[in-house]
């Protein structure tokens, strides 16, 4: 018998749609929760690493001898012998393990090393200035944007930078390894449980079956923990040179920002064609961009309005002395939404027209299917934030020195669940537990799993045991592209359906009834509708006697069955205050509208998307990778300059989550990126709006915006 | 950090006598929110660190002689809500407040808030107080200056991050300093100095001295007060700050003292803009008239010319909100 794995009606749902807290919140808040950087092994080894103090050098000499007479010393590794090129800072070079982490840093102190220093470039903002570190792709013109310009009612142009960011994960990268005999038994930080420890062999050339991952919680990855990176591999090296002593190696704070992960600049000269009525007509745009030795690529310009029939795209990717780039929660998507919503407001602005009016105006050159969406989504943020009511045209902001304006952000995503697999067991005890090799990188993954076990099984959360984070466990997917909440959630529904199936099979004859006329609701397995012929859940299991059952369940990204699909947009609204005395700017209110298609935890949900809303207002306001062109350093690896919001900054976050049944219907799609997609641009351009001129550069700090408006006085 | 050997003594003299005579021998360790980054950073690296958190006598705040007098190892925290401060000090109360931070106004202390070393990225990079690469150009004029001085004092081109500095100065307070030959006072307005060299300090303790108290002359009808810009609510550096005292006569300013913090090496003594207020009653347009002056004689540098808009603003709204009035 082939299961009914569709999600059951909405209006009958009892533990789907429940807006539980997060079930390890109390013990995350409370510091009880053990992550991979707080364990210590017995006997563990400390590493820590010696870097690269240039953004450009090479190695002409390296002595470790010293480093080696350390008390304490165990081992050192060279990954940058002599002649190895060092291209940014921190890039490593000799890993020491100890038995101390001060004996590990004196070892660190003691290594000889000379340097050849090489020229360097690390900035990128003057495109004028980066010589032969410019990589012009080619031009991609589609329809006549020669013509759409020269018949124009409205030319508006603007140019516009977003910086590079740094992951500044809490938890830094890193793991305690130990490899003993033929095993690794590896914790690391990672947002990939089930693909990290293969990552980690194949860099060892050892069979992935020799290498066990553990990790009950992860500390923030946001697209930068997927690998094993360097120093896994090294750690584990230094764990087998040291007899099989597990070592621990977690990078510093300078560290964890200057390398291990950016998320890519984008800078834009924007020329948009538009008809009086605010229909744009063409689009031209020049970028370019870096995220490191890599150059960087062309963030998907014009974003959502993909379909403006006359364009010219130009794009230039700029290799810089900096750390490499990773993925960034939602890869270019925020950047391509702040380019293009400048240019959409600064369009506005010019035509004496609401952002809004104009976004809703061109929504024919957006994909078909996000059509409808961002129409009710405007509407919602339009009143959310009560934009006809405070919304004025850019500048008309009174005569005092403190200046509110409003600003509009859209995003796009897909969302798919990835391909999971989940086993179920129901143990002749009534017990039951479901095992994924997955984690929880903040999306609440074991409290929505045990919703969609529960409300399979007709039971409470607290009946259904959550095991993730062990690569023993079936294979999940990495947490990346907003992809886990459908992908385990469709396997565990699909596992648990099977289990159930069997259960039934095993109950039905004591119920006088075929299998497939039972039900498992309020704690029992019935038959369909009749309450008065059923077993109570322990009853029902025990007619297993001795052998449990165990299903299992797979997520085929493929045929997801209905149960989760893709394509969502979002709507963000920006109401801020702006000091024009100081140009400090002050959150009042971010709107975020959201679709995500039907939602298993909405509590959660929202959770993810306030997170989403303060990563966009610190990178709208403050967050930015200060490089030295003299010294190619980066200047702010800290937490001190490399500035983030606090609680105050933030203002008030509202979510609209569009839960309905047109909504339900389309089964679960993935939350983590689209809601940070948006933010920036809409504060970006709420600060326009307020202070009557474009600030071209983001974060806007009170030097570019007091520059902004005395060029405008100018 | 490199390993040191640690003393808690529980006298002043024992402090004292535990000192080298000579910079980078020893350190005074009061709340660590310093000196313990410094150290982890290898920009100082003491082979011993004296606690002077246990001595006694170096804590409290009490009245004296008509003024008060603030032990060097009171916590912010202790500072900021002292009734003995409130109102009267209020420029105190509020520097100490822009600490937004409970657990570094928890641990700071008044002293180590005086002899902090500079926040200035080079520095703490390792470039030292100079900021000068390895063929000894100055990185600072021509690099990333935006948190940097409008008021650069030879080579110096940091900012004192004093939070408590300004204020003290502006009202005439006066610091007790111990070393091994006994305690000097020394005005507060003369406990600064820009550096000279990379060796040089930012104050003019010797290195076997302490600051162990603080007196601050009765303020009773000395209308006093701190604004700084910051950009952020949550902790952060100020951008720009001032600290004015106006001793009034009726409506009228009889003497003004204004003094700029975070726009150069040491807190800034705004002499034109004190003289702008003096004799006159205080508007909106005097206090801008102010602001203006004080920063008549600053030398922005390549990336921080905003500040002296800032600084403009911080002493217009320092000085209308000691004065009450309203813009």
């Amino acid at each position: 018998m082939a299961g009914n794995y569709n999600w059951p009606p909405m209006e009958s749902r009892r533990q789907m749609g429940k807006s539980y807290t997060r079930f390890e919140g109390i013990e995350k808040s409370t510091g009880r929760a053990k992550y991979s950087s707080d364990l210590n092994r017995p006997g563990m080894l400390h590493a820590m690493m010696l870097t690269s103090p240039h953004a450009h050098a090479r190695v002409k000499s390296i002595d470790t001898a010293a480093a080696l007479k350390v008390p304490g010393v165990t081992g050192v590794r060279v990954v940058a012998a002599a002649g190895a090129e060092l291209n940014w800072v921190s890039q490593e070079i000799a890993i020491v393990a100890a038995n101390t982490e001060q004996a590990a840093r004196d070892g660190v102190r003691a290594i000889q090393i000379e340097y050849e220093v090489l020229p360097h470039v690390v900035k990128e903002d003057d495109l004028s200035k980066v010589g032969d570190r410019a990589t012009p792709a080619g031009e991609q013109v589609t329809g006549d944007p020669e013509k759409a310009f020269k018949e124009a009612e409205v030319i508006s142009e603007g140019q516009y930078g977003i910086p590079v960011l740094t992951h500044c994960c809490l938890e830094p990268h890193g793991q305690v390894i130990e490899w003993k005999g033929d095993v690794i038994n590896f914790w690391p930080s990672t947002q990939n449980v089930s693909g990290i420890g293969g990552d980690l062999a194949k860099n060892l050339e050892l069979p992935a079956t020799q290498v066990k991952v553990h990790m009950d919680h992860v500390g923030g990855g946001f697209g930068s923990k997927f690998p094993s990176d360097r120093w896994g591999v090294e750690a584990a090296r230094l764990s087998k040179e040291a007899g099989g002593r597990p070592v621990k190696l977690f990078l510093d704070r300078a560290t964890e920002l200057n390398m291990a992960g950016n998320r890519p600049s984008a800078f834009a000269k924007i020329k948009m064609a538009a008809k009086k009525d605010g229909t744009i007509t063409g689009w031209e745009s020049s970028s370019w961009a870096t995220g490191g030795m890599t150059g960087g690529g062309m963030a998907p310009l014009p974003y959502v309005y993909v379909n403006i029939p006359n364009k010219r795209l130009n794009h230039t990717a700029v290799k810089t002395n900096g750390g490499p780039l990773r993925a960034w929660r939602a890869p270019n998507h925020p950047q391509a939404s702040f380019l293009t919503c400048a240019a959409i407001e600064d369009l506005a602005a010019k035509l004496g027209m609401s952002p809004l009016d104009v976004m809703a105006k061109n929504v024919a050159w957006a994909v078909e299917a996000r059509r409808e969406t961002y129409l009710q989504q405007i509407k919602k943020a339009a009143e959310l934030s009560d934009w006809n009511k405070l919304w004025h045209r850019r500048g008309d902001s009174g005569s005092g020195v403190v200046k509110r304006g409003l600003g509009v952000g859209i995003c796009t995503w897909g969302g798919a669940g990835h391909l999971s697999n989940c086993n179920t067991t129901i143990h002749p005890d009534g017990s039951v537990v479901v095992e994924l090799g997955s984690q929880d990188i903040g999306t609440g993954t074991r409290t929505i799993i045990a919703q969609v076990v529960a409300e399979t099984l007709g039971l409470e959360t607290r009946d259904v045991k959550v095991n993730l984070g062990d690569n023993a466990y079936p294979q999940s997917n990495a947490s990346g592209g907003s992809t886990t909440v459908g992908g385990v959630c469709s396997s565990s529904r699909i596992a648990t359906v099977n289990a159930l199936d069997k259960l039934m099979e095993k109950v039905a004859s004591s119920l006088g009834a075929n299998a497939d006329q039972l039900e498992a609701v309020n704690g029992k397995i019935q038959v369909k509708g009749t309450p008065g012929k059923s077993l109570a859940w322990k009853a029902a299991c025990q007619k297993l006697g001795t052998q449990a059952i165990t299903e299992s369940g797979r997520n085929d990204p493929r045929n997801p069955r209905g149960l989760n699909t893709q394509g969502v947009g979002g709507i963000q609204v920006a109401d801020v205050s702006v000091d024009t005395e100081t140009g400090v700017v002050r959150m009042n209110k971010l709107v975020a509208v959201q679709d995500c298609g039907l939602i298993v935890n909405p509590r959660l949900a929202e959770s993810q998307i306030f997170g989403a809303c303060i990563m966009s207002i610190c990178g709208a306001l403050m967050e930015e990778r200060v490089m030295d062109a003299a010294t190619g350093r980066v200047l702010n690896p800290d937490m001190e300059f490399y500035k983030l919001a606090g609680i105050s900054d933030i203002g008030e976050i509202q979510v609209h989550l569009m839960i309905d049944a047109e909504q339900d219907k389309r089964g679960i799609v993935g939350l983590g990126e689209p809601p940070t997609i948006g933010g920036i641009a809409a504060i970006a351009n709420a600060v326009a709006n307020a202070i009557g001129v474009r600030v071209p550069m983001v974060p806007l700090t009170p030097d570019r915006v007091l520059m902004a408006l005395e060029e405008r006085r100018a | 950090m490199q390993a040191f050997e640690y003393a808690s003594p529980s006298s002043l003299k024992e402090a004292v006598g535990m000192l080298s005579s000579s910079w980078g021998e020893t350190a005074v360790l009061a709340g660590g929110t310093d000196i313990l980054s410094l150290m982890k950073d290898y920009i100082a690296t003491p082979k011993k660190l004296v606690n002077i958190k246990g001595i006694k006598e170096l804590g409290g705040i009490a009245k004296q002689g008509g003024g008060i007098r603030i032990g060097a190892v009171v916590t912010m925290d202790e500072l900021a809500s002292s009734p003995l401060l409130r109102g009267e000090y209020a420029s105190l109360t509020q520097a100490a407040m822009g600490i937004a931070s409970p657990q570094i106004r928890n641990m700071g202390t008044v002293g180590g808030d005086l002899c902090q070393r500079p926040r200035c990225w080079y520095f703490r990079q390792g470039f030292g107080v100079l900021a000068k690469d390895g063929s000894g150009n100055a990185l600072v004029p021509n690099g990333e200056n935006k948190y940097h001085a409008i008021f650069p004092q030879g080579d110096a081109y940091f900012v004192s991050a004093s939070s408590l500095g300004p204020a003290l100065i502006a009202l005439g307070a006066k610091l007790k300093v111990t070393g091994p030959s006994g305690d000097r006072e020394v005005a507060a307005e003369q406990f600064f100095t820009a550096p000279k060299s990379a060796d040089g300090r930012e104050t003019v303790l010797a290195a076997n001295e302490i600051v162990t108290e603080i007196h601050v002359p009765a303020a009773k009808g000395i209308r006093n007060s701190t604004y700084e810009v910051r950009q952020k609510d949550a902790l952060d550096w100020p951008l720009a700050t001032a600290s004015v005292a106006l001793t009034m006569k009726g409506n009228t300013v009889s003497k003004a003292r204004i003094v700029l913090g975070h726009v150069g090496p040491t807190p800034v003594v705004a002499e034109e803009a004190a003289r702008a207020l003096e004799g006159k009653t205080v508007t909106a347009d005097l206090a801008t008239e102010a602001g203006k002056a004080a920063v008549a004689n600053a030398k922005p540098l390549s990336g921080n010319g905003y500040k002296l808009q800032l600084t403009r603003v911080a002493v217009k709204r320092a000085v209308m909100q000691a004065a009450g009035v309203r813009a």
